[in-house]
């Protein structure tokens, strides 16, 4: 059984189609890397996984996304309970204009979590997991903007991770950061597939080479190539991959 | 032709600084002859010049204070051991009591026979107090005549009773007024505030485009009704439905003129909180969603804070707008320039009281300089308020570019 699947998935924003027929499994405890130039659809197929998708009001889509085997567009799905299952990190680190601590908190006292040393015990667990602890364990009610951005995006992570998802979707995590806070982000990612399955979308070549086990290549909405990542970045079967991981376009 | 051009062009820019230059200076102008007039009301006893108080020469009382004068009138001090002299009632006299002294066929208007009449009243009883104009005073006289301390910034401030028309003394506090007008913007803001809060969540996170197309021009258009029409429609539907839902004698109360200054004041709250919760950024709405939160979290949790900036500086810009109107208030809350006790009491505005008195005081008399100063008061308020939006208002820009 797969952690996420997608069965014939064709989306529509108005009257562009931005997903054409896609189909493709994720396995648990597993990297997926999702790469294709821009526009190509990959960072739109990330967010039909914790249906932020449903924020543009002209949004239509059939087939059908499975989460733990379960249908997430259901009329009866619990969006809200589908979000605390299937964390997010965005492009750009996104604090709330509040502490460290509140930061990571947030998800935790929005589910009505009232317990102190519980609340607590989390964002320590949290911070420690993003490998933010060290950095900030000294003082947490400091501004989160106040933190660098690299850490600030490693707080982004520890926010999503405190409400224990299962799956954790990072759509171009490092592109905003230095090569230095990249790498971080990166060990880390490597480090939480033991418990998540993580699903990143990214530019950068290098790094899904890196941190995957199995790549996505998207190309106009069209999912052109899947298969395990290192046979991507070497024996790709198309020409259109083989030319885009290799630099020649995109 | 080019020259020409060059001309024009200085002097089109001298016109406009000579503009801004003039209003400049006028505005300055204005500000300064608001507290020159209104200095003027501290300078002097608050007595006409024309009156005098006296007692007698054996009475060894201090000076009085105005508003003893008052009370002493009003027979709330009938000994004047309660002002530190020897125990004995306190006899009053006003020039038409000379009749109750004298029989009545000796009723005269004679100024010397007055006089003559008036200084043996003091010289016969001890316990006298009147006033009588200054143009009656007798040569030699037998009593002794009062000095009113001038009224001093602090007492007008806090003073408890505002009645300009009592004599012999005027009595100057001004606490009432400043209190109504508090109690009745502060009151319109609390109703106003989580009504307009509402409307601008409605508009930005609820309201699809075609409502928000007809609900912006009409909130523009309640701007933009006239005060005086507010006033009516308050007068009209507010105080009446008041006044049976509380089973008052009068509707005319501050609660009438809180919700008319409520109404007033939503358009303003409105339109600036909406725009600041719609300046939330995107990404701060998709962390919260997210993280597994609901829409209304979203709102409370992450809009609302982030919009808190705007949303206080509308609240501010409100009051402001409230603390100044005069008319529609002037029409509903009853205008009595007493201490308020409670929202259903009848208050009395700074500037209702201005514009309710301005045309029953002298143009010279104290009165005019006691309403300047309250204008001066007022001027205070506002110019604080203002000054407070001003601080909210630039970290609210830097946040947006974030």
């Amino acid at each position: 059984m797969s952690k996420l699947e997608a069965r014939d998935v064709n989306l529509f924003f108005g009257a562009h189609q931005a997903l054409k027929n896609i189909s493709l499994q994720m396995e648990k405890h597993t990297v997926t890397a999702l790469i294709g130039p821009s526009g190509c659809g990959k960072s739109t197929f990330l967010r039909l996984f914790n249906r932020m998708n449903d924020l543009h009001n002209d949004m239509r889509l059939s087939g059908t996304i499975l989460v733990d085997n379960k249908n997430i567009y259901q009329r009866s799905a619990d969006v809200d309970a589908l979000r605390k299952k299937v964390g997010m990190v965005f492009q750009k680190p996104n604090p709330f204009p509040k502490s460290i601590f509140e930061n990571v908190a947030y998800g935790l006292r929005i589910n009505g979590v009232r317990n102190k040393n519980y609340i607590e015990e989390r964002v320590t667990r949290s911070l420690q997991q993003a490998s933010l602890w060290d950095d900030v364990k000294d003082n947490l009610n400091r501004p989160a903007l106040q933190l660098s951005y690299g850490q600030q995006q490693r707080l982004c992570i520890a926010r999503a991770l405190a409400v224990e998802p299962s799956v954790l979707l990072m759509d171009e995590p490092t592109s905003a950061l230095d090569p230095a806070s990249a790498s971080t982000i990166e060990e880390l990612i490597y480090e939480l597939k033991i418990k998540y399955t993580i699903v990143v979308v990214t530019h950068n070549m290098q790094q899904a080479a890196r941190v995957s086990d199995r790549t996505a290549f998207f190309y106009l909405g069209e999912l052109v190539e899947y298969d395990e990542t290192k046979i991507i970045f070497t024996h790709p079967t198309h020409q259109r991959t083989q030319n885009y991981v290799t630099g020649r376009f995109g | 032709m080019k020259k020409l051009f060059n001309i024009s062009n200085t002097l089109i820019t001298l016109l406009i600084k000579l503009c801004g230059l003039i209003s400049g200076i006028s505005v300055l102008l204005i500000i300064i002859f608001l507290f020159s007039e209104a200095s003027g009301l501290f300078n002097k006893p608050s007595i006409d010049q024309e009156t005098v108080i006296a007692i007698s020469k054996k009475n060894t009382i201090n000076d009085p204070e105005a508003i003893q004068i008052k009370q002493i009138f009003n027979r709330e001090i009938r000994n004047w051991s309660a002002l530190g002299g020897k125990p004995d009632s306190i006899l009053l006299f006003r020039l038409d009591d000379l009749i109750l002294y004298y029989p009545a066929d000796a009723v005269t208007e004679v100024p010397d026979t007055m006089r003559a009449r008036i200084n043996r009243l003091f010289a016969q009883h001890d316990n006298l107090i009147g006033y009588f104009p200054a143009s009656l005073m007798p040569h030699e006289f037998s009593g002794r005549v009062l000095r009113i301390p001038n009224l001093n910034v602090m007492d007008f401030i806090r003073g408890r009773e505002w009645i300009p028309d009592a004599r012999p003394v005027n009595i100057y506090g001004a606490l009432p007024l400043i209190t109504g007008t508090l109690w009745v913007s502060l009151l319109a803001i609390l109703i106003a505030l989580p009504l307009g809060l509402a409307v601008a969540i409605y508009m930005v996170e609820i309201a699809g485009r075609n409502i928000n197309r007809i609900l912006r021009p009409a909130i523009t258009l309640l701007s933009g009704i006239p005060s005086i029409v507010y006033g009516f429609f308050g007068l009209v539907v507010i105080v009446p439905f008041i006044q049976d839902q509380f089973g008052l004698p009068a509707g005319e109360s501050a609660l009438a003129g809180a919700i008319l200054l409520a109404i007033m004041a939503l358009p303003t709250i409105i339109s600036i909180s909406e725009q600041a919760i719609r300046n939330t950024p995107q990404s701060m709405k998709e962390a919260s969603y997210a993280l597994g939160a609901s829409k209304w979290q979203t709102i409370h949790k992450v809009m609302i804070p982030f919009a808190s900036r705007g949303i206080i500086a509308s609240a501010l810009l409100g009051l402001a707008r409230a603390i100044g109107e005069t008319m529609a208030v002037l029409m509903v809350t009853g205008n009595a320039a007493v201490m308020p006790s409670g929202f259903l009491e009848p208050v009395r505005t700074i500037p209702a009281a201005i514009a309710a008195e301005m045309g029953e005081s002298t143009q010279d008399g104290l009165h005019v300089k006691a309403l300047f100063a309250l204008g001066c008061i007022l001027f205070v308020i506002t110019l604080l308020i203002n000054l407070s939006v001003e601080y909210m208002q630039p970290r609210t820009k830097k946040r947006m570019m974030l």
